[in-house]
């Protein structure tokens, strides 16, 4: 029972990481109409900007300082590399979105390869705090303290998301252009701006997932190729909670999570299904769009 | 009439450029500088067998173009039926030490039928989707063969073939590079004329009208699905057919190499650098990609590549860097690929407004998925 708990915690914790780079995703999809390739790497570009500045902190294990430093280096990388990719790139494709979408996929290829040349294939080591490679328990339950980072870091996110998308008139605008971005422009808004926009919230949301995937789940290594494992897993959790939902982002991104754990740890021990976890959630898209091949939720923020 | 002056020009082009490519190994003439392989000497082994190799992912792109260039479907899952081609073929003869050719039959059938179950699926959702489903399954598929089910793929270190009972001309031995190379060529050939005849029918008509307007095709009653997995069925079992050739070149399989979403992103690079939908497009732009990167890797093994300075030694070292850039330059400045460029060449040359004859291929796939 104890490990049910364990392993159901961790799925919570894995569905944050999930959301966080679900739902940059999903709202660019949901307003521009592209399928944002690039986001896997801005996962990777966030875990190594937190790399390089644990780096450079002098080395003190149990300072939370160099925790809060290279989170927000992650945040601030990956929000500057989408706002630089879409100004740069995304934006002189206006219209074209087929086109907008093979330019992340090159810029993917380009960069991952750029970072195995500078780092090596081999993964590299990022230093925290001690405290975060160590485990709460409460009752007997272990419960690994990273996990509550990301669980943390994705539940506030979602808050923040959904308030910002209700509450502020930059939200109502994205919301609004989900809904009709014709419609929108021709009310003399800005869509371009709100373009910009969602690029750099999904770019610094891309890189708070990478750095939290890095110490929660990847014994604090960071490679080159992390964030295009995880961004497969994204693409699932956005079709499946329906392209373009935030919510259903977050449904899909804990129910993947739960399921992927659980699968791998009960059925994934028998020798030859090692690779269990990650086949069910395949699966399971295949059953949803079997069911409904809109997604669990319909398109609306 | 110009339809007919074009498909007989056409005609002719192909016999020569296929007839010249089949006399390549006799050619023993030495080339300076360019050749992919690591002896200046054109019909050397390492030469041709960087041709085969080209030809092998020309061979596959051609047939990718017919749903991305052709019926407008992206689909990001190629690598399933390229991995399935190598896989099966592999375990049918070193496992089960079957004959030459109901190895090849089952591992076709074996294609077929996946590609029947997941483009059933994959088709039921639109646009967009489509390409995340299909990228989906064929990250399923390597999952698979990387968990080594009953030992059957070997993981990650893969498996290699035991071609001793195999006939003559599909054997790996340096000696026998030629035979391998007019097998690879082979399939090149008929991928095309497959693509070719199907393009030309009056089914291929139907594809291109799914890729321009499906809703008005609907309107008329015309059941696209249908044509819509045809399209993908026939692609996918080329890219089966060409994950044999590849392991009848390459003697290995590994999951990285023919069943990762990497090979499924370099065969739509190498389609849409060449020209979406066009009829030369797709194989001129996996030559190129192809040779660039053998060619690449041959670089930077030189001895002498060690002494530039980092700025210009890293990248240059990573093929799939300058590969990339060289993508996105082509996406934003040059739509239509190397075809659009001959396209609006000759159309400048005659004065039409042939701007069109470039841009109508990739229009077509982008107005389809802006909808």
């Amino acid at each position: 029972m104890s490990t049910f708990l364990s392993l159901t915690f961790s799925g919570l914790a894995l569905g944050g990481i999930y959301f966080l780079a679900a739902s940059g995703l999903t709202l660019i999809f949901g307003l521009m109409g592209i399928l944002n390739f690039a986001q896997g790497l801005f996962m990777t570009l966030g875990a190594y900007a937190g790399y390089e500045i644990a780096l450079r902190l002098p080395a003190s294990p149990g300072a939370p300082m160099i925790l809060i430093l290279s989170t927000i280096g992650a945040i601030l990388g990956g929000a500057l590399a989408a706002g630089i990719t879409e100004v740069l790139l995304i934006r002189p494709l206006y219209g074209r979105p087929l086109d907008q979408m093979l330019v992340t996929i090159g810029l993917d290829l380009a960069i991952v390869a750029l970072l195995e040349g500078i780092f090596g294939s081999n993964e590299v080591a990022i230093s925290v705090p001690l405290w975060v490679n160590g485990a709460t328990y409460v009752g007997g339950v272990e419960l690994p303290n990273a996990a509550f980072l990301a669980l943390g870091a994705g539940v506030i996110v979602f808050v923040g998301l959904e308030t910002f998308l209700r509450r502020t008139r930059y939200g109502i605008i994205i919301r609004a252009g989900v809904e009709n971005r014709g419609m929108v422009s021709a009310l003399g808004v800005n869509v371009g701006r709100a373009f910009t926009l969602v690029f750099v919230i999904g770019g610094a949301m891309a890189g708070l997932a990478g750095l939290l995937n890095t110490i929660a789940f990847n014994s604090d290594f960071v490679s080159p190729l992390q964030g295009d494992s995880l961004l497969i897993y994204s693409f699932i959790v956005v079709v499946i909670g329906g392209l373009g939902s935030i919510r259903g982002a977050a449904v899909a991104a804990v129910g993947i999570a739960l399921l992927q754990l659980y699968t791998n740890y009960y059925i994934g021990s028998h020798p030859g299904w090692a690779q269990v976890g990650n086949f069910s959630v395949v699966l399971l898209l295949a059953i949803v769009l079997s069911v409904r091949p809109r997604g669990l939720f319909a398109s609306v923020v | 009439m110009s339809w007919l002056r074009s498909r007989y020009r056409s005609a002719v082009v192909a016999t020569v450029v296929f007839l010249a490519l089949a006399l390549l190994p006799f050619a023993g003439w030495h080339v300076p500088w360019i050749l992919p392989g690591p002896v200046d000497i054109l019909n050397s082994t390492g030469t041709l067998a960087a041709l085969a190799i080209c030809f092998v992912f020309a061979g596959v792109a051609v047939g990718y173009d017919l749903i991305f260039g052709f019926t407008g479907l992206l689909s990001l899952g190629q690598a399933l039926f390229f991995g399935i081609g190598a896989y099966v073929f592999t375990i049918t003869v070193t496992d089960w030490n079957w004959p030459f050719f109901p190895a090849v039959a089952v591992t076709i059938a074996v294609a077929l039928v996946v590609a029947l179950i997941s483009g059933a699926v994959a088709l039921r959702v639109p646009g967009i989707a489509f390409a995340m489903v299909t990228l989906a399954f064929a990250q399923a598929f390597y999952f698979a063969v990387e968990s080594n089910p009953h030992n059957l793929t070997g993981g990650d270190s893969g498996l290699s073939l035991n071609d001793a009972r195999l006939p003559f001309f599909a054997q790996g031995a340096v000696s026998n590079t030629p035979n391998l190379y007019w097998v690879a060529l082979g399939f090149l050939f008929v991928s095309t004329m497959v693509v070719w005849m199907v393009t030309a029918s009056e089914t291929g008509h139907l594809l291109v009208a799914i890729r321009e307007n499906e809703r008005r095709l609907e309107v008329l009653g015309v059941r696209t699905y249908g044509y819509k997995l045809l399209s993908v069925v026939i692609s996918s079992v080329i890219a089966a057919g060409g994950g044999i050739v590849y392991v009848l070149l390459i003697g290995t399989v590994l999951p990285s190499s023919v069943a990762a979403t990497s090979v499924s992103i370099s065969i739509v690079i190498m389609v849409v650098l060449g020209g979406a939908g066009t009829r030369w497009g797709a194989l001129g732009g996996a030559m190129v990609y192809e040779y660039l990167q053998q060619y690449l890797n041959k670089v930077s093994s030189e001895p002498s590549f060690a002494n530039l300075p980092a700025v210009l030694r890293v990248p240059i070292s990573q093929p799939q860097f300058l590969l990339g850039a060289l993508f996105i330059v082509f996406v934003i400045f040059v739509p239509g690929g190397f075809a659009g460029l001959y396209h609006r060449r000759k159309a400048k040359a005659i004065g039409a407004a042939g701007d069109d004859v470039a841009r109508r291929t990739i229009t077509g796939l982008f107005k389809k998925h802006a909808a």
